[in-house]
């Protein structure tokens, strides 16, 4: 049965007859703009199912509501830094008469004397949030399935650029109240930007428009808040969504789904339905959590004032890994002939993030050079299936983990009564360590969970029906997959280390290109010298005439397998005494033919 | 049963890789089947829509009808708003994608899809055209005008970035950071010392009070900032960098070198309060270990010892203040910091 021939596809079939309103409407606007064409385009375009693939769609929705919150609060925030009282007459009663900035006075008002303002502000931070994690774990979903590779790698970058935006949006929305905390987040961008060697104080002074704070910095943030990165983000996600019709969006591997087709439901009706209903639910969710859960209740704070500071001041949680970083930093500065090059800042504050970004943004183009793949990708991969790519990223999420942490390094101390030195200490230590140890870790589990795989196409499932041969030996009864449960099992194809012309030619002379050969040959060999192979057919016939294979005939009393730990129970007073039913005992998976036994 | 035999010619039938199954066959709900389902999921999406309705409705009588008054009124409004707001949408999401579900046809589609390449023809046809475009416009036989033009389009946009970035910076006078309140010594917020020098004196932090040195009890720690700073014209510019912390110890637990042995008073001594590590405030005192603790990034600093980095992401000990006594028994500072205060920056030794 081949793939497509016998399922039907979603171009309509019948003629349709619109109601005569409809009707004539849809020509107005044909004869003038052509709607049709884009109807047909699109309207029956398929598209796969998944609930990973709602995770990006989080993230757009919740930047519409960023949208939708923000320009209500446009509405009520004044973004001075001039000073002024915070009037006598208005609540909170703890801030009357207080000397604060216009821009604070604003965002306290709008908090206690617009109705449904506090309710707005509040879900437009809780947005911000699920806004950068959304994009965050459907990144990694992502880079999990594979789903970066050909041609895809351009709409990573895309995304990788949208990730680097939604940060920048965060943390120019963040300081806009100027109350303590976002004065003294400021007040650290201050100390990084003065540690970039040669123009560093220059940067500073440019920032703020003269030394900090002064008055600029609100001014200037505010309109790269509300108009250049919403901006820039729009235009991406345009591009963004562009890219994902054109290529078509991925699928897990399943029956009929291949490369060169995508098996789903049509986008009119079902997916206008489902993306309209989730829309809302992702704006209810936030709405619900804007209504019952307070955040950055600014009053409690107070106006930003250079010298006060509260203790265990966090940022929000998408800054946390760059405060983690400068937490965690030892005291290095050093002084090359009268200037200072601040390292302790410099590391955590541009380095160690260059080179998570780095990795991030090159890794499409790092595992295209090992793979020599120039083949389009639409089916994704099983994270188990590519054991180096998914170590890589559980390793790369625990170094991010550990920043994060260490971020939190003083709540962490007062909320399990720890020494701050000893776990700054145990942070240090667990940036290097963590990672090679999960990269380890998490590979050895993707070759076991491999191997099991194996075994499950090889044999089938366990029945645990234990039966006694006559030379009294016992075994497990095997229960052989169906085609569809073993093509999961088997579909991918093996990766194998590319091989390397010789570096010469057939007269001696030097090849050119081999160097990078060898390059590319080391790097290949990291990611595939360790690998399972998928179970091919012969490997399955091999196994069923052996004896290995699925117990078939239906006669139970000839089963074609041991199954493991049938050493121990074939003592002979131990199979006497216990019949045939009982479950498996070990979880060993050697198994033992009986051809080989006899 | 088989034998060694037997399984050398079948292993040589058999294909590579396995062969796809192929698209399962639909499976109708129940809905598919009995109407009765199908009629009791309508009324289901019916009702959720008539609670999302509700919901609206009544958040737009929690607008009215809730007054703000104080804070309990402050919550409660947000918390009808809210949850108006929150149901009326979450009931329309959620009825909707039940409908996607319940009613709507499940039956999946198989679209082919096509590489992105272009078919050779057009690609052909796209390089033909670039082709023609490239020889009608000529560049290729005037170089002048490449270059000409080159180099027109890159300084085009220079007259309007270089007054942008030019302007951020004001008056770009970088050395305003060498400098705090300290050094200056207004009359009316200063006093004289022994030697005929003016001070200026250290004041409480907000108050603006000046502080008796006898005020310093043994243990007491101070939030200190320069007298008169309130009528600063730049006050939150000069306040970050002029404010400091200072403690009173006991006169044998300082280390002093000889250098520095008259800029603390009697076991009082000032530091700045600007971490070194990237400027935010240094304002936890430990009582116990005379440790000054940054909240930011857990620089700790030893008060004892010339205020030296004993733990966290600091290189430099905190610049002290020297402070004296003026005739009328205020603190005084004798001189502005010797150091720019606050975190690193390349000129920094200049």
């Amino acid at each position: 049965m081949t793939v497509s021939s016998s399922t039907p596809t979603a171009r309509p079939s019948g003629e349709y007859r619109p109601s005569k309103a409809m009707g004539s409407t849809a020509d107005l606007l044909d004869t003038r703009v052509g709607v049709a064409k884009a109807v047909k385009f699109i309207g029956r375009k398929i598209f796969p199912e998944h609930w990973s693939f709602l995770l990006g769609e989080i993230a757009l929705w919740s930047f519409v509501v960023l949208i939708l919150t923000g320009i209500f609060l446009t509405m009520f925030f004044d973004p001075s830094m001039a000073h002024t009282t915070y009037p006598e007459d208005a609540m909170p009663a703890t801030h009357q008469g207080m000397e604060m900035s216009v821009a604070y006075e604003s965002t306290v008002l709008m908090s206690w004397e617009v109705k449904g303002g506090l309710l707005m502000r509040q879900m437009h931070h809780w947005a911000a949030l699920l806004f950068v994690a959304a994009i965050v774990v459907h990144m990694f979903r992502i880079f999990f399935t594979g789903a970066f590779r050909k041609p895809r790698e351009i709409n990573w970058l895309v995304g990788f650029t949208l990730l680097i935006l939604s940060l920048l949006a965060g943390f120019s929305g963040y300081s806009l109240p100027d109350d303590v905390l976002s004065g003294n987040g400021l007040r650290i961008a201050d100390g990084v930007a003065k540690s970039i060697p040669i123009i560093g104080s220059y940067v500073s002074y440019g920032l703020f428009g003269g030394e900090f704070p002064g008055e600029h910095i609100i001014p200037r943030l505010f309109t790269v808040h509300i108009l250049l990165i919403p901006a820039a983000i729009v235009a991406l996600v345009t591009v963004h969504l562009i890219l994902m019709v054109v290529h078509k969006h991925t699928q897990y591997p399943g029956v009929g789904r291949t490369d060169n087709n995508v098996v789903g439901y049509p986008a009119f009706p079902v997916y206008a339905a489902k993306m309209a209903g989730f829309f809302l639910i992702v704006f209810g969710f936030i709405a619900l959590m804007g209504a019952t859960m307070s955040i950055n209740n600014v009053w409690n704070y107070g106006p930003y004032d250079p010298s006060p500071v509260s203790a265990g001041a966090q940022p929000d949680w998408y800054m946390l890994f760059l405060e983690g970083a400068l937490r965690l930093m030892p005291g290095w500065e050093v002084v090359i002939a009268g200037y200072t090059l601040s390292l302790n800042i410099l590391i955590p504050g541009v380095i160690v993030p260059g080179l998570l970004f780095t990795f991030l943004a090159v890794y499409p183009f790092l595992e295209a050079a090992a793979t020599k793949d120039q083949r389009e990708h639409h089916v994704l991969d099983r994270p188990r299936n590519v054991p180096v790519r998914t170590a890589l990223g559980v390793a790369y999420l625990g170094a991010f983990g550990v920043t994060v942490l260490a971020g939190a390094n003083d709540l962490i101390a007062t909320h399990f009564e720890l020494s701050i030195n000893d776990i700054t200490w145990f942070f240090r230590i667990a940036f290097f360590v963590l990672p090679v140890v999960l990269f380890i870790a998490t590979k050895r589990i993707c070759l076991g969970l491999q191997r099991r795989d194996r075994e499950l196409a090889l044999h089938g499932h366990e029945t645990g029906r234990v039966v006694q041969l006559p030379d009294g030996a016992f075994m497990e009864v095997h229960k052989p997959l169906t085609d569809e449960e073993r093509w999961l099992l088997v579909a991918h194809e093996a990766q194998r280390p590319i091989e390397v012309g010789p570096a010469t030619d057939r007269r001696g002379v030097d090849r050119p290109g081999y160097r990078a050969d060898r390059i590319r040959h080391r790097i290949s060999r990291f990611f595939y010298e360790d690998r399972v192979e998928p179970v091919t057919p012969a490997e399955l016939a091999a196994a069923a005439h052996h004896g290995h294979g699925p117990e078939t005939d239906g006669h139970p009393e000839e089963p074609h397998e041991i199954h493991g730990g049938s050493m121990e129970v074939t003592r002979p007073e131990a199979a006497a005494d216990e019949q045939v039913e009982q479950p498996p005992s070990g979880g060993s998976i050697a198994t033992l033919a009986r051809g080989e036994k006899g | 049963m088989s034998t060694e035999q037997h399984v050398a010619p079948a292993e040589a039938q058999e294909p590579e890789l396995f062969e796809n199954p192929g698209t399962e066959e639909h499976r109708e709900r129940l809905g598919d089947v009995d109407p009765r389902y199908a009629k009791a999921n309508e009324r289901l999406i019916a009702l959720i829509l008539a609670v999302s309705a509700l919901a609206s409705i009544g958040s737009i009588v929690a607008y009215v009808a809730l007054p703000l008054e104080d804070l309990w009124s402050v919550r409660n409004s947000t918390l009808f708003l809210g949850l108006g707001l929150g149901i009326g949408m979450l009931g329309i999401g959620v009825a909707a994608i039940h409908w996607a579900k319940t009613l709507m046809s499940n039956v999946e589609y198989v679209e082919e899809r096509h590489p992105q390449r272009s078919d050779d023809e057009p690609r052909a046809v796209a390089a033909d055209m670039m082709k023609h475009g490239v020889e009608d416009s000529g560049i290729g036989r005037r170089p002048l005008l490449k270059g000409a033009a080159l180099g027109a389009v890159a300084l085009a946009p220079l007259p309007y970035v270089v007054p942008l970035v030019a302007n951020l910076g004001g008056d770009w006078n970088v050395g305003a950071f060498r400098h705090t309140l300290w050094g200056e010594t207004p009359e009316e917020y200063s006093g004289r010392l022994p030697d005929g020098s003016l001070g200026r004196r250290l004041a409480r932090d907000p108050e603006d009070t000046p502080i008796r040195a006898t005020d310093v009890t043994n243990g007491s720690v101070f939030h200190v900032i320069p007298h008169g700073l309130n009528e600063h014209e730049h006050f939150y510019e000069e306040k970050a960098k002029a404010v400091v912390l200072m403690v009173r110890l006991d006169p044998d637990l300082l280390h002093e070198p000889e250098e520095k042995a008259d800029w603390s008073y009697n076991g009082i001594v000032a530091y700045s309060k600007i971490c070194t590590h990237v400027g935010c405030p240094v304002a936890l005192y430990e009582q116990q270990t005379h440790h000054l603790l940054c909240p930011c990034h857990q620089s700790t600093f030893d008060m004892t010892d010339q205020a030296k980095v004993v733990f966290g992401p600091a290189k430099r000990p905190l610049p002290q203040l020297p402070i004296a006594v003026d005739d009328e028994g205020y603190l005084v500072a004798r001189a502005d910091f010797d150091e720019p205060i606050g975190p690193s920056y390349w000129e920094r030794l200049q």
